[in-house]
């Protein structure tokens, strides 16, 4: 079936297999590999994007589910050179280790204080349950999302710790 | 943060500063690339078919349907695959000269010997079309009886490998003097006798494991990329099995995601994509699914511990006995037999332990093969030690922390020579442990359990503590020896001042997550008096770093760190050299600080690092007998392991209606030596203790009775989310390690090996007012609410089972449990 979706803001036509999943779509289609796959049951959000501004977990979502639909991915995070806020967070905290679970984690990040701008630790990690991580033991997942969703000056802050 | 000993010298800029990781930006952005994200032009994708037995006679595979479908290239059965394996996959560690090791093929031929056992691959121009042809071949069976309860496998009723003529792989002692533990166990005013069972865990690293194989036809060479821990010891095993000459063979491990002893291994389908790659003179590629995860990738734990203590009227301990039953699984992997002889030595925990016998079994079973697992033995043997103190201290009637008090090793005995013959460097159990009680409030949480207990209700609060060593750092290459492992435990490192006075670092330690190549950037930094930017730390490819031993075991900073310590040492040595000739000064008068080189005496004659590193470029103008580079190599066996250690207090409430356990309070004082990167060490600290955590609540690998892996998914297999987890408050101590020239010790699986005692303590701590004893891990909500029931009917709480993974009726309560109380993360349909 023949698809148009525009992934981190450039427009792509392609013709897909009914049953080829969103995430294989941008990674294997569109040649994105920041995407990462986890797991086969969509319990892992490795795989999370934004859907038209929304996080989902690319999985869950055929690619010709996407057509007509603008996707963002990990790629499409930092702008002009500029580390977007949450993943500077990210590495401020130190909240991530292997960074496998880290593209999807921060994706779903973004999302929670798209809709709750200012959460309680308590709702940053009921946010977060749809997305694992076996390094951190989420404490400074949580700490990065909290510090993003502060607005602390964070580059003050490396200068002052480094 | 509290130091027991001087500072080391504080003239150090980087040392022990949070500086923030060098590799973050790549895999923040995407930018890293993961062995499934390598673009492999003309690469046939490989796919696994697994028996669905648990044991079983292959009697034919037909594989004509399968060949027919578009895009298939190639099918291989085992039978077909013989000549291409010059030796059965590899075992390290032989653990007796007596231990059976059945042969173990990438493929199986005539018999499988557990669910997941690979039968045949297809090789496919898609991953697709590969895995849609393993569902037409057709594999006839004929199944054998399973056997999954240790106690069944030990009795040898089912024998699983027939020309082994037994399930029993080895038996390995250790019984430094039988007749003093006799004696102290006649005269002990208390005794206690426990069994624990160890249930088997997925590592579950969150990047499955993947592979490829990239041939050079013309050329002979092969190059395999793995998501590996160890592309070092990985070359030198596929070199062997493969007989494919050493040289030849180039392993690259890209960015990996995790791996936590699941990754510490030379697996199938790594020999596989290989020996494809190498016959057929075609790039081949391999991912596995997480499904095909919990199946092939090995498992961690599996023991039944029976341990027993001796002590006198205070509680003092005399004797500790421990015999153990260890699930090898169906075959022997890479060191699975010797993951229980790493926790030997710890039986006897942090405590002035004088009589001590440890003796194991190591049993085979139909189930997936275990091996190293975060801590990899330690963590048991800290569970076992750490649970029989709490039922001392109740046998004596004391607090758990005076039981501690008590027989901790006094830090005036260090350097102490432990009754197993090992030698403990340093440490302070009593600080550790006045410490973290200090942290967490201890005598108010006591007092508030007393007042809530006299109250009565439904809600009951337990309070768990647990003191570790973890015997880390692998290891001393003679210990290895006596071990009877087969490798060394050295590290080498290289480092080397280019023209620029750039310093290119290279290291046999491999990362997966650690952030290796900030913390060596400081360390090299230090003491090259150069900024850590200017230091590029070069892993995981055997071309670029042909000498290692790799990540595991703690063991990266205190051997691969003091290899690159010492490296740039060799290179300030030499360096003094070249200084001195050019200063016209004796190297004897040159001091060398902050990247400089200055004449003692003569504070105007100088030279910096950046002028040394030039001038043995050009060569113009070097002493005699001088070679032209400023590098040096050094490749470092420790001394000894390196000894963290610490204590963890866990406050958890369980609401007896319910079984469900809330950690309310979780704190950890761990001291693992100097720090060189305090944020890396919280790090490591914080996924190690929610390891351990999880295996205490959350986690375990359930079989049915007919070997059916019943955990196969994330969707059953519950590993904890942010929701489920609580937060932690840590500090450290500052115990400097004597034995190596930065005083540091390992940490990497120190969290793990304190927690999970911790939280148990806290759960039967919790339940013994209600006549509860022991509770099997997880304690789910499940098996905590059928504790307490057995209790109120008068047996002890949940009396362990002989097996070490949960038998199917509990399987299917546990089951039950998750998908009606709202699993943790199981809202993947839900977008």
């Amino acid at each position: 079936m023949q698809i148009q979706v525009s992934v981190n803001g450039r427009s792509q036509a392609h013709d897909v297999e009914p049953r080829l999943l969103l995430v294989h779509y941008i990674r294997e289609v569109v040649g994105l590999t920041g995407t990462n796959v986890g797991c086969d049951t969509s319990s892992c959000g490795a795989c999370t994007v934004h859907l038209d501004g929304e996080a989902v977990k690319s999985c869950t979502v055929l690619a010709v589910q996407a057509d007509g639909a603008e996707v963002t991915t990990i790629e499409g995070m930092a702008t002009d050179g500029q580390l977007h806020p949450m993943q500077e967070a990210f590495r401020q905290c130190h909240g991530l280790q292997c960074g496998y679970c880290t593209p999807g984690m921060v994706m779903a990040a973004t999302s929670l204080l798209d809709e709750n701008p200012d959460p309680t630790e308590a709702e940053v990690r009921e946010g977060l349950e749809g997305n694992l991580c076996r390094c951190t033991g989420y404490q400074n997942i949580v700490a990065s999302v909290l510090r993003c969703a502060s607005g602390v000056d964070i580059r003050s802050h490396e200068e002052a710790t480094a | 943060m509290t130091t027991t000993e001087p500072a080391p010298n504080v003239t150090e800029p980087y040392i022990g500063t949070r500086m923030l990781r060098r590799e973050d930006p790549a895999l923040l952005t995407g930018e890293a690339r993961f062995t499934a994200d390598l673009d492999l032009p003309g690469a046939l994708h490989m796919a696994i078919l697994r028996s669905p037995f648990a044991h079983a006679r292959i009697t034919s595979i037909d594989t004509t349907e399968a060949s027919a479908l578009p895009g298939v290239e190639h099918i291989f059965t085992g039978a077909d695959l013989t000549s291409c394996w010059a030796t059965p996959m590899p075992c390290a560690w032989p653990v007796t000269e007596e231990m059976k090791n059945p042969p173990h093929y990438p493929l199986a031929v005539d018999k499988v010997h557990y669910a997941g056992d690979g039968v045949a691959v297809v090789l496919a121009r898609s991953d697709k079309e590969a895995r849609d042809a393993l569902d037409l071949i057709e594999v006839d069976y004929e199944p054998l009886e399973a056997v999954t309860d240790l106690e069944d496998a030990l009795s040898d009723r089912v024998v699983i490998h027939e020309d082994l003529g037994t399930n029993h792989s080895y038996r390995w002692e250790l019984h430094p003097d039988d007749d003093a533990v006799d004696k102290a166990f006649a005269e002990a005013v208390h005794t206690v006798k426990e069994r624990y069972v160890q249930q088997r865990l997925l590592p579950m690293f969150m990047e499955p494991r993947a592979c490829a194989a990239v041939p050079q036809p013309f050329g002979g060479d092969i190059t395999l990329y793995s998501a590996t821990q160890i592309p070092h010891i990985l070359k030198v095993m596929v070199a062997v099995t493969l007989a494919i000459p050493e040289h030849q063979v180039r392993v690259v491990a890209p960015s990996v995601g995790g791996g936590f002893g699941g990754k510490l291994d030379v697996y199938a389908d790594e020999l596989l994509v290989t020996a494809l790659a190498h016959k057929l003179k075609v790039p081949v590629r391999w991912v596995e699914e997480r499904s095909e995860n919990a199946q092939g990738t090995i498992h961690g734990r599996g023991q039944i511990q029976d341990i027993e203590l001796a002590a006198d009227a205070a509680g003092k301990v005399t004797a500790v006995r421990v015999e153990l039953i260890a699930d090898m699984g169906g075959y022997l992997q890479l060191i699975t037999p010797g993951i229980p002889l790493l926790g030997a030595f710890l039986y006897c925990g942090v405590y002035d332990v004088a009589a001590f016998s440890f003796g194991c079994t190591g049993i085979f079973t139909t189930m997936t093969p275990t091996d190293a697992y975060r801590g990899a033995g330690r963590p048991e043997a800290t569970y076992a030690i750490e649970r029989a103190m709490d039922a001392l201290a109740t046998e004596v009637g004391i607090d758990p922390a005076e039981i501690r008090m008590r027989n901790f090793i006094r830090k005036d005995q260090f350097p102490y020579t432990a009754v197993t013959g090992l030698e403990y460097d340093s440490g302070d159990h009593v600080l550790a442990l006045a410490t973290c009680k200090e942290l967490v409030g201890y005598d108010e949480r006591r007092a508030e359990q007393e007042r809530r207990r006299a109250e009565g209700g439904t809600k009951h609060l337990g309070i768990g503590v647990s003191s570790y060593f973890e015997m880390c750092g692998l290891a001393p290459s003679r210990v290895l020896a006596s071990l009877n492992y087969s490798a060394g435990g050295w590290e080498a490192a290289t480092v080397r001042v280019l023209p620029t006075n750039k310093i290119q670092v290279v290291t046999g330690a491999t990362p997966h997550g650690q952030g290796h190549e900030t913390s060596w950037s400081m360390i090299v930094a230090d003491r090259l008096g150069v900024a850590p930017e200017d230091v590029d730390v070069l892993h995981s490819d055997t071309a670029i770093s042909p000498l290692g031993l790799d990540t595991y075991g703690s063991r990266s900073l205190s051997v691969g760190g003091i290899a690159i310590t010492m490296a740039c040492d060799r290179v300030i040595e030499k360096a003094k050299r070249i200084a001195a000739h050019q200063l016209e000064a004796s190297p004897d008068d040159l001091e060398f600080s902050g990247g400089e080189f200055t004449v003692r005496g003569s504070p105007d004659k100088t030279m910096p690092l950046a002028g040394v590193a030039f001038a043995a470029f050009t060569a113009h103008d070097l002493p005699d007998g001088e070679e032209p580079n400023l590098e040096a190599h050094v490749t470092y066996d420790p001394p000894n392991f390196s000894w963290p250690f610490g204590t963890h207090i866990c406050v958890v409430e369980i609401d007896e209606e319910t079984g469900q356990v809330d950690v309310l309070q979780y704190g950890a004082v761990d001291d693992c030596g100097n720090q060189i990167n305090p944020l890396i060490v919280e790090g490591q600290l914080h996924g190690g203790i929610i390891q351990g955590l999880a295996q205490a609540l959350f986690e375990e690998v359930v079989y049915d009775a007919d070997g059916n892996l019943q955990t196969s998914t994330l969707a059953e297999y519950l590993v904890p989310s942010a929701a489920d987890v609580p937060h932690m408050t840590l500090k450290s101590t500052v115990t400097p390690s004597p034995t190596n020239p930065l005083g540091v010790k390992g940490v990497g699986e120190a969290g793990t090996i304190g927690s999970a005692p911790a939280v148990m303590n806290a759960v039967v701590d919790a339940l013994r007012p209600l006549g509860v004893t022991n509770v099997l891990m997880p304690a789910s909500p499940v098996k905590v609410w059928t504790a307490i029931q057995e209790a109120r009917s008068g047996g002890h709480g949940a009396s362990p089972t002989g097996t070490a993974s949960a038998p199917n009726a509990e399987a299917e309560s546990a089951t039950r449990w998750r998908t009606s109380e709202a699993s943790p993360h199981d809202n993947g349909g839900d977008q």
